[in-house]
């Protein structure tokens, strides 16, 4: 990996930190309305998968993937517009969060219903294959998610067609209260995709070393026409579910356990034991998202509320008119 | 060209396959079997199993794939095998395809068709008779046809095909080949949102849909001595031709709507409160709804018939209301 490979990965960490430790701010101090889902601590799971994706490649992030959004080339100053309910975020105001996509970089919107996207996604990569473009089509999800009938099926269609689509699991071992031993009976959930007749991978989903492997390679598998791979991403949000949750059914003494396996200060030892000035790369990089993230909060503040008649808009592409 | 109403259908399918290289068909047994009700025959044949795609049982997977192929481009037609079976697909219908536009704030479109065969009359009982359109109508973003005339179910299922919004299209399963016309051998669409009038007439409108609109015809010609009925035939229920409603009801004074989804929730109740809201002054009696009985499709002879408002309880409602 080249130095400027290694600096600007970290500089999508940091940037995904600092926008994330920006909104949960914004939100306790009221400014922002709707839920707010931080992914800290997962950055190097949408950082290791999404970096060296080609912009044409689709990606289908879930809630918590904020962080994917940026790195796939969405413009931080509308995203946080989308945060904010603005007219210029993706959605126009009319939803909130991730729920609007950014096409003109291949983001997908996704609903609240986890797992939904998958059969989405894998429609869009049958397209892919049956016009023999080299795409991939990225499908992420919770193991909480990995219950619902929407990844079974999804999995099931993508194994018999072979589809160029990897299912992306984000394992951070809750589904809002629910820890993994009341979701499924297995210790890693990608032991199913032998029930779907493609590869199962697990990675270590804090260690950005780890997913870029696991994830360059099931991205590989995919686009030369292998088939998809459920791969596995062990991780931990240190948040709750959404902001309002206090997390209370977890020790402290877990949450610190992650903490300290945190995957940006992980990626910052690495610097170091690289000989880089990391304290220096520290505070350049730091000065850089800080501004990004406070342009893209006065953007976000500038930008319209959106009038009530507009609720009406966008319903249809052929708009409907009654006589 | 003679045709049956399901063989419009597979004509439909075959021309806008032809015509345009984006669309294709997805759904159960619909290739190597061409359709348990030969609706998608001889696709596979001609267009190939990349557009022609025998999907496992998987109706969340059938309606979540067709969105991921129409936001690349294609115009996928997706089948249910009946239309009962569209309740597995439902989240993917009623939340990520109708929302799909909206909550991207325009920047894209959803071209899906969710097409597949409806109704009783036939003996399928519990899970082979329902008319789910009610729940579709209750959905901004999706828009609903049933055609009743294979002239109609040809032309707005290359309406829907065309169309940039995801549409639910119901198709008969009664009326698959028990009716027979003459339609044109050139292309043709049925715009959606437009209501035919199938019968002019002053002393009643009756406005109905699907199945129905053959026992109200037939009712009309019966009795044409004694009430003049002015018979609409919506063939979308969504979005209303509400123009073609609203001129009927004030020429008529008397409205009696009928369908074979039931009375409780169905889109009857709409359509009467809307001319209850709209027309009070117009009105010479209580707008009227026949509809089936609010119970299951129940199987045995006797009791289905009892359910669907079938010829003499056409002929009764208009009497009624006619009298009133």
């Amino acid at each position: 990996m080249t130095e400027q490979k290694e600096r600007e990965l970290y500089f999508w960490l940091r940037l995904i930190r600092e926008f994330e430790d920006r909104i949960s701010t914004l939100d306790k101090q009221g400014k922002i309305q709707g839920g707010v889902y931080s992914g800290k601590g997962q950055e190097a799971v949408v950082v290791g998968v999404c970096h060296e994706l080609r912009p044409d490649d689709w990606i289908f992030p879930l809630h918590r993937d904020l962080g994917a959004f940026l790195v796939k080339g969405a413009d931080p100053n509308r995203l946080m517009a989308q945060i904010f309910g603005r007219r210029d975020g993706f959605s126009k105001g009319k939803d909130s969060f991730l729920h609007g996509g950014d096409f003109s970089n291949c983001i997908f919107g996704a609903t609240s219903m986890l797992g939904s996207t998958l059969p989405v996604a894998a429609g869009t990569a049958y397209k892919f294959k049956i016009r023999r473009e080299d795409r991939v089509a990225i499908a992420f999800f919770g193991e909480g998610a990995s219950s619902r009938g929407d990844v079974h099926e999804a999995m099931n269609f993508a194994g018999i067609y072979k589809l160029p689509v990897v299912f992306l699991c984000e394992n951070n071992f809750y589904a809002y209260s629910t820890p993994n031993e009341l979701q499924f009976a297995v210790e890693d959930v990608s032991d199913r995709a032998v029930g779907y007749g493609f590869k199962g991978d697990v990675c270590s989903g804090n260690d950005l070393h780890s997913v870029m492997k696991a994830a360059r390679k099931a991205i590989e598998r995919a686009r030369a026409g292998e088939g998809p791979t459920f791969l596995e991403c062990k991780t931990y949000r240190y948040h709750g579910h959404s902001e309002h949750d206090r997390a209370t059914y977890r020790s402290q003494e877990e949450l610190i356990t992650w903490e300290s396996r945190d995957p940006v200060e992980r990626w910052e030892v690495y610097l170091q034991k690289r000989k880089y000035d990391i304290a220096a790369i520290r505070e350049e990089v730091g000065g850089k998202v800080k501004k990004i993230v406070d342009d893209a909060v006065a953007f976000a503040e500038a930008s319209p509320v959106p009038e009530g008649p507009e609720a009406m808009e966008d319903l249809y592409a052929t708009p409907i008119t009654e006589g | 060209m003679l045709v049956t109403y399901i063989q419009s259908i597979n004509q439909a399918m075959h021309e806008e396959m032809e015509r345009d290289e984006t669309v294709m068909l997805l759904g159960e047994d619909v290739g190597i079997l061409g359709g348990a009700f030969k609706a998608s025959e001889g696709l596979l044949e001609r267009f190939g199993s990349e557009r022609v795609v025998d999907t496992p049982i998987s109706e969340t997977l059938i309606v979540g794939a067709g969105v991921g192929l129409a936001i690349q481009g294609m115009r996928p037609i997706l089948e249910m095998q009946f239309v009962d079976f569209i309740s597995c697909g439902f989240d993917q219908i009623v939340n990520m395809a109708a929302t799909l536009r909206y909550r991207h704030g325009g920047q894209t479109s959803c071209p899906i068709v969710i097409r597949g065969p409806c109704g009783a009359g036939v003996h399928g009982g519990l899970y082979h008779s329902q008319n789910p359109e009610a729940w579709f109508t209750h959905v901004p973003g999706l828009k609903v046809v049933v055609p009743a005339t294979a002239y109609d179910a040809k032309g707005l299922l290359k309406a829907a095909i065309r169309d940039d919004d995801p549409v639910i299209y119901l198709e008969h399963k009664f009326l698959y080949r028990r009716i027979k016309e003459e339609i044109p051998a050139d292309d043709y669409i049925v715009p959606i949102g437009k209501a035919a009038l199938r019968k002019e007439g002053r002393d009643v409108s009756v406005i109905t849909y699907g199945s129905p609109v053959h026992a109200v015809m037939k009712a009309a010609r019966d009795m044409a001595s004694e009430i003049d009925i002015e018979v609409i035939d919506l063939r979308t229920l969504h979005p209303l031709d509400w123009k073609t409603i609203r001129e009927s009801v004030k020429k008529t004074g008397k409205a009696l709507i009928i369908h074979e989804a039931r009375l409780t929730g169905g889109i009857g109740g709409e359509i009467a409160a809307r001319i209850a809201e709209e027309l009070f002054e117009v009105l010479d009696g209580p707008v009227m709804r026949l509809a089936s009985k609010d119970t299951h499709n129940a199987f045995a002879g006797p009791m289905e018939e009892y359910i669907i408002p079938n010829q003499e309880k056409v002929t009764e409602a208009i009497r009624k209301i006619a009298a009133y």
